[in-house]
Order: C-alpha cells, then sequence, then structure tokens
C-alpha cells in the first residue's frame, strides 16, 4: 500500500513554498507517502492544512511523477466530488499536481482515535463513579461514524483506508464566549469529518464498500478492543443508511470469511 | 479617490497584489478595448463582480495565476489575463473570458494588478483617471451586495439534484440569519475553490 522509505528531510518544500521561511509551516505528521504541515493559503489570515507528497529518489522519475500526480488526483477529485454532494470532508483550496501539493481547509478538533484513547483513559482512570452514560455516550459516537460512513458510500465513494485516525472529530462551533474559555473533559462529541482520501476510489460496487466496512471494522479491533463490540452499533446505522446498505452488509459477511480463512493459512 | 488595496500574499512575497473595486462602471466597453488592444498600459485582470463570490475566490484564483507563472505554464497570454481564467473550472480559454471577464454590459468591476514594480499609489492614480465608476472597498461584504449568486450558482454547476453542497452542515438550529448566509457562502467557497484548483487535471 505504502512504500516503507522515510525520507528524511521535511524540507526543502517546492515552490512558492519554498519562498517562505521554515517558520510558516508547523509541522504535523510525515508519513511515507506525504508531508503534513498547518500554514495559511490563500491569504495569511486563513488557515490551511499543507498535504505534500515529496518525490521519491529510489524510484524512477518518470514512474515517481506519474504515481504521485495520480494518487494526489484521486484525492483532490475524491475531496471535491464529497464536498460537492454534502459529505463532511476538507474542501480543496489549491493543488499543483506536477509538484505534489494540495491545500485544503483546516479541521478543527482532533482524530476520533486520540478521542476515544483520551477518553477512555479518563473514564478508567475516575476514582468516583462515572455518570453511568459511558454506553450511551460510547454508542451515539458510534452512530455518527456509521451515518458518515453510509453518506460517503451513498455517493459511491469507497475510502481505501479507513481507520480511526483518518476520521476526525470536529467539535461543534462556540458560539457562546462563557462555554469557549473552559477545560472540557475528554468527550466524544462532535461532527465527524473524513479526511485522507489518497487511496480513494469512485465505485458502486458492494464489495468494495464491504472492504471499507471490513477494514474499519479491524481498525477498531485492534487499536480500540475495549470499543470492540460496540462496532455493531457503527454498521447498524450503516445499514439503515442509505439504499443498498443491506446488500454491502451480506457481502461483509463473504469478506470477514474470506479473512478469516487468510488469516488461518498465514 | 480610487480605492486601492495592496495584498502581500503567503508564499508569494516578490508577486504583491493590487485590487480594486468600482460599481456602476459606465466605461467597460473602453477598458475592455484596450485589453483587446493589447495596451500595455492596461495590464490588469478586469473581472465581472457580479459574478465574484468572495475575497478568498479572488485571491485562490491570483494564486494560482501566480504559482502558473512561476512554473511556465501560463494558458493565456499574462498573469493578468490567466487570473481571469484561473476562476473558472472549465478549460476553455474563451469560455472563461466571456465568463467572468470584462464585457461591454459590465457595471461591477474588479481589477486585478500583480507587480512588484508600480507602486500602489500609481496603480491607484491610473484607475483613477480611466475607470468611470464608483469605487468601493474590496472585502466580502461590498462583493455580496454586488454579485448574483443564482448566476455563480449556474456556472460551477452548484444546484445539481444529487445533493446540495453543504448539506451536511445545513439544517442546524439556534443560529441567526446572518450566520447561516455566512455559513451559505463558505460552503459553496470549499465546493468552487477545489474546481478552480482542478481545472485542467
Ligand atoms: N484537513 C485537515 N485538517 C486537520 N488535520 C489534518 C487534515 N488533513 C490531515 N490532517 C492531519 O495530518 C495527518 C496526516 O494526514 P493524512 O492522513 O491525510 O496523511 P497520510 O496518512 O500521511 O497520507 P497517506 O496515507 O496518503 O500517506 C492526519 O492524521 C491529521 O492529523
Ligand atoms: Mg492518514
Amino acid at each position: 500500500m505504502t512504500d516503507t522509505a522515510e525520507e528524511p528531510l521535511s524540507f526543502p518544500l517546492p515552490l512558492p513554498f519554498s519562498a517562505s521561511p521554515p517558520a510558516a509551516f508547523t509541522p504535523l505528521t510525515q508519513g511515507a507517502e506525504a508531508h503534513v504541515y498547518l500554514t495559511s493559503y490563500p491569504t495569511t489570515s486563513s488557515p490551511a492544512i499543507l498535504k505534500y507528497r515529496p518525490p521519491k529518489l529510489y524510484r524512477h522519475p518518470l514512474l515517481d511523477r506519474r504515481l504521485t500526480r495520480a494518487r494526489l488526483l484521486a484525492e483532490a477529485r475524491t475531496l471535491v466530488k464529497c464536498r460537492r454532494e454534502g459529505v463532511d470532508v476538507p474542501g480543496v483550496l489549491g493543488a499543483d499536481w506536477e509538484a505534489g501539493w494540495i491545500c485544503m481547509e483546516v479541521v478543527e478538533g482532533g482524530s476520533v482515535k486520540a478521542a476515544l484513547e483520551g477518553w477512555w483513559q479518563d473514564v478508567k482512570g475516575r476514582k468516583e463513579e462515572g455518570s453511568g452514560r459511558e454506553d450511551e455516550v460510547l454508542s451515539d459516537l458510534m452512530g455518527r461514524i456509521g451515518r458518515a460512513v453510509g453518506k460517503l458510500h451513498s455517493v459511491g465513494v469507497v475510502h481505501g483506508d479507513l481507520t480511526t485516525s483518518n476520521l476526525m472529530l470536529r467539535p461543534a462551533k462556540k458560539w457562546n464566549l462563557d462555554a469557549a474559555g473552559k477545560e472540557e473533559r475528554p468527550n466524544l462529541e462532535g461532527d465527524i469529518v473524513i479526511i485522507d482520501f489518497g487511496l480513494a476510489m469512485q465505485s458502486v460496487q458492494e464489495e468494495d464498500k464491504a472492504v471499507d466496512l471490513y477494514v474499519l471494522e479491524r481498525a477498531f479491533g485492534s487499536t480500540h478492543p475495549w470499543a470492540e463490540d460496540m462496532f455493531k452499533k457503527v454498521l447498524r446505522v450503516y445499514s439503515e443508511s442509505y439504499k443498498g446498505a443491506r446488500i454491502v452488509m451480506k457481502r461483509l459477511e463473504d469478506v470477514r470469511m474470506r479473512g478469516r480463512k487468510k488469516s488461518m493459512i498465514g | 479617490m480610487a480605492q486601492l488595496q495592496t495584498f502581500k500574499l503567503p508564499h508569494l512575497p516578490d508577486h504583491p497584489v493590487h485590487i480594486a473595486l468600482f460599481r456602476d462602471a459606465r466605461n467597460a466597453e473602453f477598458l475592455r478595448q484596450q485589453l483587446l488592444d493589447g495596451n500595455t498600459e492596461f495590464e490588469y485582470a478586469f473581472v465581472d463582480a457580479a459574478v465574484v463570490l468572495s475575497t478568498t475566490q479572488v485571491f485562490a484564483a491570483v494564486f494560482r495565476a501566480v504559482n502558473d507563472m512561476m512554473k511556465q505554464r501560463l494558458k493565456s497570454r499574462n498573469v493578468h489575463s490567466e487570473i481571469v481564467h484561473c476562476f473558472s473550472g472549465n478549460n476553455n480559454i474563451a469560455t472563461s473570458f466571456r465568463t467572468f471577464g470584462i464585457t461591454p454590459a459590465t457595471t461591477s468591476l474588479l481589477a486585478i494588478k500583480v507587480s512588484s514594480t508600480l507602486t500602489t499609489e500609481q496603480i491607484q492614480s491610473h484607475l483613477q483617471e480611466h475607470v468611470q465608476g464608483t469605487s468601493l472597498p474590496f472585502s466580502d461584504a461590498s462583493i455580496a451586495e454586488l454579485n448574483d449568486l443564482s448566476k455563480i450558482r449556474k456556472i460551477y454547476k452548484l444546484d445539481q439534484p444529487a445533493g446540495k453542497p453543504g448539506g451536511a452542515r445545513q439544517g442546524k438550529k439556534g443560529k441567526n440569519a446572518d450566520q447561516s448566509a455566512g455559513e451559505g457562502r463558505r460552503e459553496m467557497e470549499a465546493v468552487v475553490l477545489g474546481m478552480m484548483a482542478l481545472r485542467g487535471s
């Protein structure tokens, strides 16, 4: 899926970004494929995410340019399509597929992965009794995830890498100034926003959608084993979220079966 | 005096952008003719403000045009004609000019110039001398007074039956009309900027 070699340098960035000092970029992550920065675009007062796919020097330059271009355009086109059809994703602000960068809107908040981990630590670490609503709170989040994935699939897009790192939780805007300042306990409130469409494809195949769900199910199992039981809720809400979801659920059973066989063989 | 604002965009420190906005312009025909004649004193992107959505959209168009100029892949004569083209999601240059450029019927007008050699004052007095119209500050509020949202929706095909852009975030309670209107524009903008960025891909 991704190449394993690490890119040692986070700089230089391509033109025009190379004209700005390093201080104009806050590095967020540096994966095998892409470097992600917080910067501004297209004005100084508009924060933006810059996702840059640097050239891979061990690949043939021609092949490398073609691969970078294909992935970047797949991601950008999918984001625009999703945004147009009302799926909650960051909008594309700018792109240069020859140079390998894309700028997009910043999603406030953090990943579902981080939210779940923070929340679980908090719940476990409480000396006093919890609110007794923990199951309800978790179940509600699962429902929002199911609806978000259902919405994505309903417009004919398959994500290709659905993990809890690629789902973000955007807290509600705080119109109320009083509420804005105060520290909150870790919570699971907010809208689900889907990011990282580098492996996305436009597909009407039930099979591809089922694999998307399977990948997410496995991700929950390994990253948040304590929440695995609750995953049922994702699937329940998903299966009722659009016409055609039930057939995908049927295919999910086949996909699981194949997955089990595969892991038995090795 | 014509109001002209000069901006430095992030990552483009060597390409200051000068922008003026006019309403009730009376000599669009003349201005357009200067462009057609290739009069080098009129190196401006003249954009019909009726089909402009926001200041951010303007800066995104300028950004792409300057970037394409630096990479030597302009699709049109110069950076100013390219700015007009960069408002479009369509690769056809004639269509871009017809849709976003100045026409004899234009009355709301955006004048954009990328120059590091001329001063704000020089450009200001040139526009003062040659544009017959009422100068407005370049702001989202002024643009909102002049533009035609239904026309813009049609240009970018934002009324597709498959779903309204921003559908995911509509219908939230507890907001006043201003907040909703601002949000509606931002939702449109998020799609429009993406289409502008992907033109030619
Ligand atoms: N639009 C955004 N708003 C806020 N944070 C973002 C946004 N896009 C990316 N991030 C942050 O950067 C991280 C990495 O981004 P992303 O998942 O798109 O890249 P990646 O996993 O390195 O890409 P790929 O899988 O294609 O190699 C995300 O987990 C998230 O924390
Ligand atoms: Mg990721």
